[in-house]
């Protein structure tokens, strides 16, 4: 099944990925683990390259994981937050990333509010495109940045049970995770009180239920989804208190759990809320790993699209 | 178009080889003293250790031993096509100071070793860096030689030196292919 070449133009989600594409990907970061033990932590690959890291919504740790990346694999970078940038000023998505192709970007890393709008660009430049998280969409990256940190730790992603519990509805975490985990043969359960499951979750191949226990019981993993404080005024649950009631993983629920099991969260964490401080820094808890792999996942990403030919796909009209 | 394939080197030959170089290592460092092996991905690694067995016979000392993937280094990252598949590098040893005999299959362009000399001083500084290659094939297109070689294959740009080791193919020898029109 090992694929060794990579030919697509942009990253913009695990739902348009073979399972070969995903594998190899996860192949190429084990790789790339080692240049960021070294004391000079920095390979020549994509010397030349420039990047702009485009985020249309407030980001940190995304941002700074494929700011350093980008310089360990010795790339110029630029970073364009809307919230402080003219660029964006009124001007449509396609304007914006033309004007900033026309200052011969090689590739664009991009966060937007809006699902789907990695995908528009994408269509229009030569520039190869990362998706960062599209509105509800997808965070791609993320998704093998988790994915990468269960095989890490459990040798295998086939037959792995994993427990998503949290905003499913909002998460595009959860979305992008669900496309890869199932593509790889992993058992996917997603929980949450009813409000927060998308209709017809289970078609995309997933169990779902409101219990946690039943979440909890079987899991090798379980991956924590951070709820959205500021969705609370949108009524999907009655107070954060029962939420925390309901839903919160601590060491009590723990005890139910396999004794080997992983706590995985993609951050910002909300202390006290999803989860406790005891189980954030407990023994079960690979929270810190992930973000450690998150380089060498997004070395890999970029390291092998930058190889990818770079046409659109939509000539324009004159 | 056809193609005639020639045996220049069998399994005993490469075997004297292997042991020739050792004994040349071992003679113009007097010894083993602050000596490490560090063989390029693929085959490179595969002569390296045979190399390492080799001097531990001889002298009853195991030499410490680096893998290294050149691949991030290469100088044709740069165009445009499926990237390279990047392997791991393990150099489980300090190189500062060293005394690094850099093993190599076949020497051509020099373009391989050159990469690997740039990556082998992004993890510390060597006391000295040399090269020792089973095959040199000529046609370099860099300042690089070869400290030690195993055999010298005088061939043309158009032929194809291809080495087979039983590590990784089952059988040892060095096969010249040329084509014929």
């Amino acid at each position: 099944m090992t694929m060794k070449k990579w030919e697509r133009k942009d990253l913009l989600g695990l739902r348009d990925l073979s399972a070969a594409e995903i594998q190899l990907i996860l192949d190429t970061a084990k790789s790339f683990q080692e240049v960021s033990l070294r004391s000079v932590k920095k390979v020549p690959a994509l010397q030349g390259k420039t990047i702009a890291n485009l985020f249309f919504e407030p980001s940190t740790r995304t941002r700074i994981s494929f700011e350093l990346a980008e310089k360990r694999l010795s790339a110029d970078t630029l970073h364009i937050a809307a919230q402080t940038s003219s660029f964006v000023k009124g001007e449509t998505l396609k304007d914006a990333a033309k004007n900033i192709e026309a200052l011969k970007v090689d590739v664009i890393i991009m966060r937007h509010p809006s699902s789907g709008a990695p995908h528009r660009i994408a269509n229009y430049l030569k520039a190869n495109v990362i998706n960062a998280g599209d509105g509800i969409n997808e965070h791609p990256s993320q998704a093998l940045i988790d994915m990468f940190t269960v095989l890490e730790k459990k040798k295998k992603i086939k037959g792995i049970r994993i427990s998503f519990i949290g905003d499913i509805l909002h998460s595009r975490v959860a979305r992008s995770n669900i496309w890869g985990l199932t593509k790889l043969g992993a058992e996917v359960t997603v929980c949450a009180p009813k409000t927060l499951l998308p209709r017809d979750v289970e078609k995309l191949g997933v169990r779902a239920t409101t219990n946690l226990q039943e979440a909890v019981k079987d899991a090798d993993v379980i991956n924590l989804l951070r709820i959205q404080l500021e969705r609370q005024e949108e009524s999907y649950f009655p107070s954060i208190r029962e939420y925390v009631t309901a839903y919160q993983i601590s060491s009590e629920i723990l005890k139910k759990a396999k004794p080997d099991v992983l706590i995985m969260h993609p951050g910002p964490v909300n202390r006290g809320i999803e989860i406790t401080s005891e189980v954030v820094d407990g023994p079960y808890s690979v929270i810190l790993d992930q973000v450690t792999n998150g380089l060498s996942v997004r070395m890999a990403i970029l390291y092998l699209i930058c190889g990818a030919s770079a046409e659109p796909v939509v000539k324009e009209a004159a | 178009m056809s193609a005639t394939e020639k045996v220049v080197l069998d399994a005993e030959g490469i075997q004297r080889a292997i042991i020739r170089i050792a004994h040349e290592i071992l003679e113009f460092h007097h010894g083993t003293q602050d000596l490490a092996l560090v063989g390029i991905r693929t085959r490179g690694v595969h002569l390296a250790e045979r190399l390492q067995k080799q001097i531990q016979t001889i002298e009853g000392v195991m030499l410490p031993l680096g893998l290294l993937d050149i691949t991030l280094y290469r100088d044709d990252l740069r165009e445009i096509g499926p990237r390279p598949e990047v392997r791991q590098t393990e150099i489980p040893f300090n190189i500062t100071g060293q005394k690094v005999v850099l093993v190599d299959d076949v020497l051509y362009t020099g373009r391989t070793v050159r990469a690997a000399l740039d990556a082998l001083t992004d993890y510390g500084r060597p006391l000295l860096i040399q090269l020792a290659a089973l095959i040199d094939r000529g046609h370099r297109e860099l300042p690089i030689k070869a400290d030690y070689v195993g055999k010298n294959i005088p061939t043309s740009r158009e032929q194809e030196v291809i080495l087979h080791l039983r590590e990784k193919d089952g059988l040892d020898d060095v096969i010249v292919r040329s084509k014929e029109a």
